[in-house]
């Protein structure tokens, strides 16, 4: 969405939930908090509910990996505001082994799908959704493809000098290239 | 001497004499119905040659069907991922026998530009394939070529394939009447 970044909307969350805010950054014209697990939802519904904020539309809802940097992972949220159009980015960076956030479905029901993408693709687990199984791999898959240190997965490309070692996976036996 | 429409009715016309094989594929080949199977971009072009420019209603494809079970043809147009696989061979075993695969497109054909985790390299991989098309998108001339080269295909096929058919499944079959 296009809209405007306020800086007093992130110094006004900072101030009511002190301790909350780890960082504030400003990077062309777009202002992000870095907000930690236990105040995600109270700093959500209060961006929703508060006047003068009504933060009413989840934007974006995303995952980043940065291994091999620590903490690992980032979940991104951007909200929107129709009435006032403005917007706000929140950013909660979670460890390997503690990638657990809880659910804001409560809150944005529209976060249902964005949230199942981040656990399919990154293995992050959201307590209290609704329908937690994954959505773009199938149902029975094991991995997370997203991930930094997930494999590919391609198939060697079949030239003339590899072509006897790629044969042997072929269904179909390939043409051979012509004797000139 | 000149025949008359009416000629062919009453005998006056004469005879033709033919195979049973000939016939039969001559039949099949003349109306073969595809099933709608256009999964990605290959689907537009797919359309478009069903479209009234370039026409494959007279080869006979007058209609695709949505439903395998009136089907004779399965147009693989558009790449295949793994979690299609499973729904893709459950349709292609709802075919009734004699059906045939045409594999549009590159995506189809070999996994195309993907060559990752999440898309089928080939639907030949679960499915067997007739004829190839390359392409991405194929042109409809092209389309209708590999359709132009089944029926070639087709019109080739004996009566020693029909009958294994059903029960060992049309590649392996052809293998062992090879």
């Amino acid at each position: 969405m296009s809209g405007y970044y306020r800086r007093e909307h992130a110094d006004l969350i900072d101030k009511t939930f002190p301790g909350a805010v780890k960082e504030i950054v400003e990077f062309r014209d777009q202002v992000r908090l870095e907000i930690d697990r236990e105040h995600l939802l109270e700093i959500i519904t209060f961006c929703r509910d508060t006047e003068g904020l009504e933060f009413n539309y989840l934007s974006e809802l995303n995952g980043v990996d940065y291994w091999p940097d620590a903490p690992r992972f980032s979940v991104n949220y951007v909200l929107y505001s129709f009435l006032h159009n403005h917007l706000l980015q929140f950013k909660v960076r979670l460890d390997d082994d503690d990638a657990v956030l809880p659910s804001i479905t409560s809150i944005f029901p529209g976060a249902n799908w964005p949230e199942r993408e981040v656990y399919d693709m990154f293995g992050i687990r959201f307590e209290g959704h609704p329908d937690p199984r994954r959505i773009l791999m199938p149902y029975d898959w094991t991995g997370h493809p997203l991930r930094k240190d997930y494999p590919l997965g391609y198939e060697e490309v079949q030239f003339t000098f590899n072509i006897d070692r790629v044969e042997v996976n072929k269904p179909v036996p390939s043409p051979r290239p012509r004797e000139e | 001497m000149g025949l008359t429409p009416q000629d062919s009715k009453t005998g006056e016309a004469g005879f033709v004499v033919t195979s049973l094989e000939q016939a039969v594929n001559w039949a099949r080949t003349r109306a073969m119905w595809p099933m709608l199977f256009g999964l990605a971009c290959c689907a537009i072009e797919m359309m478009a040659t069903q479209a009234s420019h370039n026409d494959i209603s007279r080869f006979g494809m007058e209609l695709m069907r949505a439903s395998p079970r009136q089907s004779d043809l399965m147009i693989v147009a558009g790449r295949v991922s793994r979690k299609m696989a499973p729904v893709l061979r459950r349709l292609y075993d709802q075919m009734p026998s004699p059906k045939w695969v045409l594999s549009m497109g590159d995506c189809a054909s070999t996994g195309g530009v993907f060559n990752n985790y999440a898309i089928l390299q080939g639907v030949d991989e679960i499915v067997p394939v007739d004829v190839y098309v390359a392409g991405c998108p194929p042109r409809p001339e092209q389309l209708m070529h590999g359709i132009l080269t089944l029926h070639a295909k087709v019109q080739g096929e004996r009566l020693a394939d029909w009958a294994t058919w059903g029960k060992l499944g049309k590649q392996q079959a052809e293998a062992e009447n090879a």
